[in-house]
């Protein structure tokens, strides 16, 4: 018998190629491929019918998906930004304490130690418009006296969901922009103090392009984490009302799962797949050139 | 320019005190040098008249203000720092004319300000460059450069050549010293170094422990030391220190060498006294300076030569002490050749051998 010799290396390698193949690869090409048929869940024999590129056609036309594409960008842009100043103040103020700032520090992961399923059920309660924290709260301080629908109406909902993604997010900020405060070298900064800076202008001269770095790495983590939002938004208000806080994601959940439509969800997965590699590489320029300007390696 | 004085000016970092209370007067645009080995303070020293330290007793005047309560901003001083401290992120043009802008001057006076201080350091092909893109000695430049574009009324430089090879530190010296003789302005240079105090110095400091030792001219220091910290300290190689006792008009060393005690000194027989000379004075003879009034002489083996060119240090045992000597006009020694050396006394210290301190009358 003449037996099949494969080279060392590629023996080596086939477990490591095998498993990626069954958690990456086929998943990965049986959802591109799904996305052009017209493959339904109920009808598993639809995974045949070849329809081209009209799932992406009709994403791409279709208003509830650009709805769902530009709150989502909405999300991001408000979410992050806050998330990065409300961080930069916090990792701010406990670079500045001098005792327990271990504690301090461990506090602020805590944020991110809880499923952001908990979160959203959490938020839920809170913003309830009957028995939730917020309104019972204004209503005996006696600013309100009526329910505010916080998960009811479409902008307040929104505010809600921010709110909840804020809280749970901002410690990532504070955390990576802490680690730059800690690396910045106090040659500079005393070199600031001597050229007549005050706190502030030290803090805007000196401080903050050593921070960059490190900001842009924070954004560009949770620029990909708040494009694949759901989870929060799904238990909090699972889209509603009437789609005003639909997302990309629970738009293609509910596509998919509810009305069973995989190829036409699939499709508009990948478009979407498109907005957080856009985010990512935008902000991985960003940091290279700002490491570039502190005259750090290309 | 103004002058700097120090009164009782302490330091403590918590319970530990690392400045006991040191008083120094710098007159308006001297050159003093603060000098002494690593951990004596004298950064902490520099750092609390540049106010980037609290000053935890006394006071430090810089002109006629107390400036205590003042941050370094309001001092008008200006600072090079060790690792020069540049801002990476800003060119080299930025880092002369940052100072002019947080001050708010117009951009065509930063930029006449910025010119003339690349000028005189010869930066002007290197203004758009980054710090990065620098040598070491450029870098070092243009710490320099950001301290002069601002006429501070005191310059304050943290062992600013510590960093640069020795060819480069011979060469920025000679810089800052011209620099000084060209802005007359008031500076207060921290170096380790006993020769960059040396050279560079109107007047020197000599610090030890978070005390100064010893105030005085480069000379004075080196001819007339206070205690045997300051007069090894100071010259190279450091001054030959050997313990004896006053008999009479004679020291007696171990071993029953007998050496004239030095002219100038207030001795009682029977003192524990120790005997300074430094290498220059004790030479072999005929490889030596003429004889001066008061001369000794004693016979030692080589045991180790140091061939310098003009001149070989020879390392030899007296009275069980290793000494080092100087031989002019070097020709080739054997190790263990015995050679008689003359001492001239004049040039010789006593210091008391418990306290150091010198009996000099
Ligand atoms: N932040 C600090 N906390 C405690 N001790 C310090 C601090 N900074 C300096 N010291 C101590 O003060 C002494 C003087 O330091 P320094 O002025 O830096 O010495 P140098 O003469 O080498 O410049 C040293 O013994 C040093 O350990
Ligand atoms: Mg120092």
């Amino acid at each position: 018998m003449n037996r099949l010799k494969l080279p060392p290396w590629l023996v080596l390698l086939l477990p490591a190629i095998i498993i990626l193949s069954a958690v990456v690869l086929i998943p990965l090409v049986l959802s591109l491929y799904s996305s052009f048929t017209s493959y339904r869940l109920t009808r598993p024999d639809s995974i045949f019918n070849w329809v081209g590129f009209f799932n992406y056609e009709k994403a791409l036309t279709d208003v509830k998906f650009w709805a769902a594409f530009g709150r989502t960008v909405l999300l991001l842009t408000v979410a992050l930004n806050l998330e990065m100043l409300l961080g930069l103040g916090l990792a701010l103020m406990v670079s500045k304490v001098t005792q327990g700032q271990r504690l301090l520090r461990t506090m602020m992961m805590f944020p991110m130690m809880f499923s952001p399923i908990l979160v959203g059920f959490q938020f839920k309660f809170i913003f309830n418009d009957n028995v939730g924290l917020v309104n019972n709260a204004l209503q005996s301080l006696g600013l309100t006296d009526r329910a505010i629908p916080w998960l009811v109406d479409g902008h307040l909902a929104m505010f809600s969901i921010i709110f909840a993604e804020i809280w749970t997010a901002t410690s990532v900020f504070g955390i990576l922009i802490l680690a730059g405060l800690y690396a910045i070298p106090r040659d500079p900064l005393e070199a600031a103090k001597v050229d007549g800076c005050t706190a502030w202008q030290s803090f805007r001269y000196v401080t903050l392009p050593f921070l960059m770095p490190f900001i842009y790495i924070a954004m560009a983590i949770r620029s990909l984490d708040v494009a694949r939002a759901y989870d929060i938004v799904q238990i909090m208000t699972n889209g509603g009302p009437a789609r005003r806080t639909e997302l990309l994601w629970t738009l293609i959940g509910r596509t998919g799962y509810v009305d069973a439509r995989m190829g036409y969800a699939n499709a508009m997965g990948y478009i979407s797949i498109f907005l957080a590699i856009f985010f990512t590489i935008y902000f991985f320029k960003k940091l290279t050139q700002s490491r570039k300007e502190l005259g750090m390696g290309a | 320019m103004a002058q700097v004085h120090l009164r009782d000016v302490v330091k403590k970092y918590g319970p530990l005190e690392v400045v006991h209370s040191i008083n120094l007067d710098i007159a308006d645009g001297e050159f003093v040098v603060l000098v002494g080995p690593s951990g004596c303070g004298k950064s902490t020293t520099l750092r609390m008249v540049a106010g980037l330290e609290g000053i935890s007793g006394g006071e430090v005047h810089i002109g006629n203000r107390v400036v205590n309560d003042l941050p370094p901003r309001e001092r008008n001083i200006s600072m090079v720092f060790q690792n020069y401290a540049l801002y990476p992120h800003m060119t080299v043009r930025e880092n002369l004319g940052f100072s002019l802008k947080i001050a708010k001057q117009s951009q065509a006076d930063i930029d006449k300000a910025v010119d003339v201080a690349a000028e005189i350091l010869s930066l002007t092909p290197l203004l758009d460059r980054k710090p990065g893109a620098l040598s070491g000695g450029q870098r070092q430049r243009v710490a320099m450069g950001r301290a002069i574009v601002r006429h501070p009324e005191v310059f304050l430089f943290d062992e600013p050549l510590s960093n640069l090879d020795a060819k480069l530190r011979t060469q920025m010296r000679v810089e800052i010293k011209k620099l000084h003789q060209k802005l007359k302005s008031t500076i207060i240079y921290v170096t380790h170094d006993q020769v960059e105090a040396m050279t560079l110095a109107d007047r020197i400091v000599i610090m030890r422990d978070g005390h100064i030792e010893q105030v005085g001219t480069p000379l004075d220091v080196f001819e007339n030391p206070v205690n045997t910290f300051v007069g090894t300290f100071i010259g190279s190689p450091p001054m030959n220190l050997l313990d004896g006792v006053v008999k009479g008009f004679e020291l007696e060393f171990a071993g029953g060498t007998r050496l004239p005690v030095p002219p100038g000194y207030a001795t009682q027989d029977g003192q524990a006294v120790t005997f300074g000379v430094r290498a220059d004075n004790i030479m072999p003879v005929g490889h030596a300076l003429p004889r001066g009034e008061h001369m000794a002489e004693v016979e030692m083996a080589v045991d180790l030569t140091e061939p310098l060119g003009t001149e070989t240090l020879l390392f030899a045992t007296l009275a069980g002490t290793e000494v080092q000597a100087k031989m002019l006009n070097p020709r080739p020694v054997q190790s263990g050749e015995r050679m008689t050396f003359q001492i001239m006394l004049d040039k010789c210290h006593l210091f008391d051998a418990e306290t150091g301190a010198t009996l000099r009358t």
